[in-house]
């Protein structure tokens, strides 16, 4: 199956050449996970904060299926003008 | 320590020592007392009673890290109730140390066509602030950028200013108090609620501070305030958020955009869909890419107010290396990019350059284009013509002072419906359909529509302090009333409310702060204590919006929230009015 994987602040760097939201597809085997993701890209676990599937923050071990979109981000914060 | 009033009627001058009841008070809870203590919450906020209050928090003016904050209150010319707006300056540290608890703005000039400017100084001889005051009105009518250099020349480059922009003179509904940056640039400010109108109001346009020679803040206990504030810089330094390099300092605060905007609660062309097509093109690791690009290196982000040491503030490169704006704040990003459709990092570069320049809350404005391209006065995604608005607020025609009035009144001057507003104050930038708790916060908060009254997107957003699911109504009243406590507390104690995402995550920072604040004040708070105090500056602030005519039906997010399904979860805002109620009652 084929899923899109979007990467973004401090992650971007697991990819080369890529910019922050550009989607990136992988083909993976079914039944699949977040984790399996990223594995793939070789992002370790720990620098990952949250993971979004269909904009649902989601944990690491949820099944992906074909034609999924995954958001994932390292740890980040903001909120004040 | 004093509290300084300054009537304005008579340019009178009084140094009070401070009372009993206010010992432990500052910053916002300082404030927000003595609004409710002293002006008549009837009272017309542009009108002679209403008060301008500045007071610096518990910690401000020492070694404390990212500390040098203040808090701007008064009456609100945006939503008639109380307000209380934090800004982060040089001018926070300098009031401070002159050991001024709380300066007090009151009364007003029956001379209009005069404006003030008021200069503070450490008269030594005397042991206590000299208070005098200057001809100001060659400042007036003309953009910050022009007339504040001329502060530093006139009065030396070690002084620091507070003031307000041409929206302030013109008394408009959205018109914040400007602070200086370390650079010198007028770009710190107490933003929201119209307080710049206040201030103009009484005919001041400059406060300068020169801190030469002040004595600094006096501590109680020193050992206890040293360990303290190691541990909040332990704190601060190890959290992936806060840390050097870590998201704040590499991208800003405007690193939110994709993350909101992946979750589906990102406003966008005025609260029509919680995603922007555009998103990625303005969010804060583009613009670290285009810095990048640009200048031929890496930019990290740098401090707003001396002794920062999150350092978040970002600045913005045109393609020949010239600034274009500093800084670029999510919310500034948001509002005047995602919600008026447009995804032109420069342009919105420009407009935030712009709201600088005439003294503009940058969330306020962003909103009142969107409400006016609702209307057809521009077409969403027009970067030129919301520039070209924006100007005609700055410049006062008949368009930028309807504009300039706030979303609210521009919502119903121009017959729109979709008016993104709670208590007249125009919505940040995350989506109460989409983020519950955020709803439960700008609904109930005695600010109007505010995030950083009660900022739950970090467990619901950023699994910060916690996770909660935002789709979710469970739990939402304790949740943000728990926030909206803690907060009053930090917007008291003169930290950043940024230190909130490493103390929340991080026990020992948290324990850092009480420790900070008792070793200054010399008190025996415990972490009880917090919420308690917090609770109490929120009650004081409630009891001030209810006896200005605020009742449960100001405590609501605006119809069309409830009715209008939002792309992509296509939910409604659906906290039971019950919920809300129970925020403030069980307080
Ligand atoms: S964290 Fe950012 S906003 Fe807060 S004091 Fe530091 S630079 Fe200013």
């Amino acid at each position: 199956m084929e899923v899109r994987v979007k990467l973004y602040a401090t992650l971007v760097r697991y990819v080369e050449g890529i910019r922050a939201g550009q989607p990136i597809s992988l083909n993976l085997p079914e039944g699949s996970t977040i984790r399996d993701v990223l594995t793939v890209l070789k992002i370790p676990e720990e620098e990952v904060k949250v993971a979004f599937v269909a904009g649902r923050a989601c944990p690491w071990d949820t099944v992906l299926k074909d034609g999924d979109e995954v958001g994932i981000f390292s740890p980040i914060g903001g909120g004040k003008s | 320590m004093w509290i300084v009033r300054i009537n304005m009627t008579d340019r009178s001058v009084k140094f009070e020592d401070v009372p009993e009841k206010y010992k432990y008070l500052a910053g916002r809870g300082l404030t927000s007392h003595i609004i409710y203590d002293e002006v008549p919450p009837l009272a017309h906020p542009l009108g002679p009673s209403n008060k301008l209050v500045f007071a610096t928090g518990i910690v401000t003016g020492t070694s404390a890290p990212t500390s040098a904050r203040v808090s701007a209150g008064g009456k609100s010319p945006l939503t008639g109730g109380i307000k209380e707006s934090n800004a982060g300056s040089p001018w926070a540290h300098d009031l401070a140390v002159m050991r001024i608890k709380a300066l007090i703005l009151e009364g007003l000039p029956e001379d209009k066509k005069t404006f003030w400017g008021i200069h503070l100084s450490w008269d030594a001889d005397a042991g206590k602030p000299r208070v005098e005051f200057f001809d100001a009105t060659e400042y007036t009518g003309k953009d910050l950028y022009e007339v504040s250099p001329k502060l530093f020349e006139r009065f030396g480059d070690r002084i620091s200013f507070a003031g307000c922009g041409v929206s302030g003179e013109y008394g408009y509904g959205n018109a914040g108090i400007v602070y200086n940056d370390l650079a010198k640039r007028p770009s710190r400010y107490s933003g929201r609620g119209g307080l710049g109108s206040v201030m103009g109001s009484k005919r001041v346009k400059f406060i300068v501070i020169d801190a030469k020679g002040a004595p600094g803040v006096e501590i109680v206990d020193k050992a206890l305030f040293d360990e303290g504030r190691k541990k909040m810089i332990d704190a601060i330094r190890s959290h992936d958020i806060t840390k050097p390099k870590g998201g704040l300092n590499s991208f800003g605060t405007a690193v939110l955009i994709n993350i909101l905007n992946e979750a589906g609660g990102l406003p966008t062309r005025n609260f029509s869909s919680g995603r922007f097509e555009g998103a990625a093109k303005i969010a804060g690791e583009a613009l670290f890419e285009t810095n990048k690009q640009r200048l031929g290196k890496e930019l990290y982000n740098h401090a707003c107010s001396p002794g920062c040491i999150i350092q978040c503030s970002n600045t913005l490169y045109d393609e020949n290396g010239k600034e274009i704006t500093s800084c670029v704040e999510y919310e500034s990003d948001w509002a005047l990019g995602a919600n008026c459709g447009i995804d032109d990092l420069d342009a919105i570069g420009e407009m935030v350059q712009l709201c600088n320049a005439y003294g503009l809350d940058t969330i306020e404005t962003g909103c009142t284009i969107a409400v006016a391209m609702e209307a057809g006065v521009i077409p969403f995604g027009d970067a030129k013509g919301a520039i070209q608005l924006i100007h005609e607020m700055g410049k006062g025609t008949h368009m930028g002072r309807i504009l300039g009035a706030g979303t609210e009144t521009a919502g119903k001057v121009l017959g729109v419906t979709r008016v993104p507003t709670v208590k007249g104050q125009s919505m940040p930038a995350y989506e109460p359909r989409a983020v519950k708790g955020i709803g439960v916060t700008y609904a109930t908060t005695t600010m109007g529509a505010d995030h950083t009254a009660g900022y739950t997107i970090a467990p619901e957003i950023l699994s910060v302090g916690g996770k909660a699911d935002p789709l979710s109504n469970e739990g939402k009243a304790a949740l943000s009333r728990a926030f909206q406590a803690t907060t009053a507390f930090i917007d008291s104690s003169g930290h950043c409310l940024f230190i909130a995402f490493p103390i929340l995550d991080i026990a020992s920072g948290y324990q850092g702060m009480i420790d900070e604040c008792n070793g200054v004040l010399g008190t025996k708070w415990t972490a009880d204590d917090v919420l308690r105090i917090g609770g109490e500056i929120l009650k004081v602030e409630r009891a001030f919006n209810e006896a200005a005519g605020f009742t449960k039906a100001h405590d609501r997010v605006p119809e069309f929230m409830k009715r209008e399904p939002l792309p992509p979860h296509n939910q409604v805002f659906d906290i039971p009015d019950e919920v809300l109620d129970a925020v403030y009652a069980e307080l």
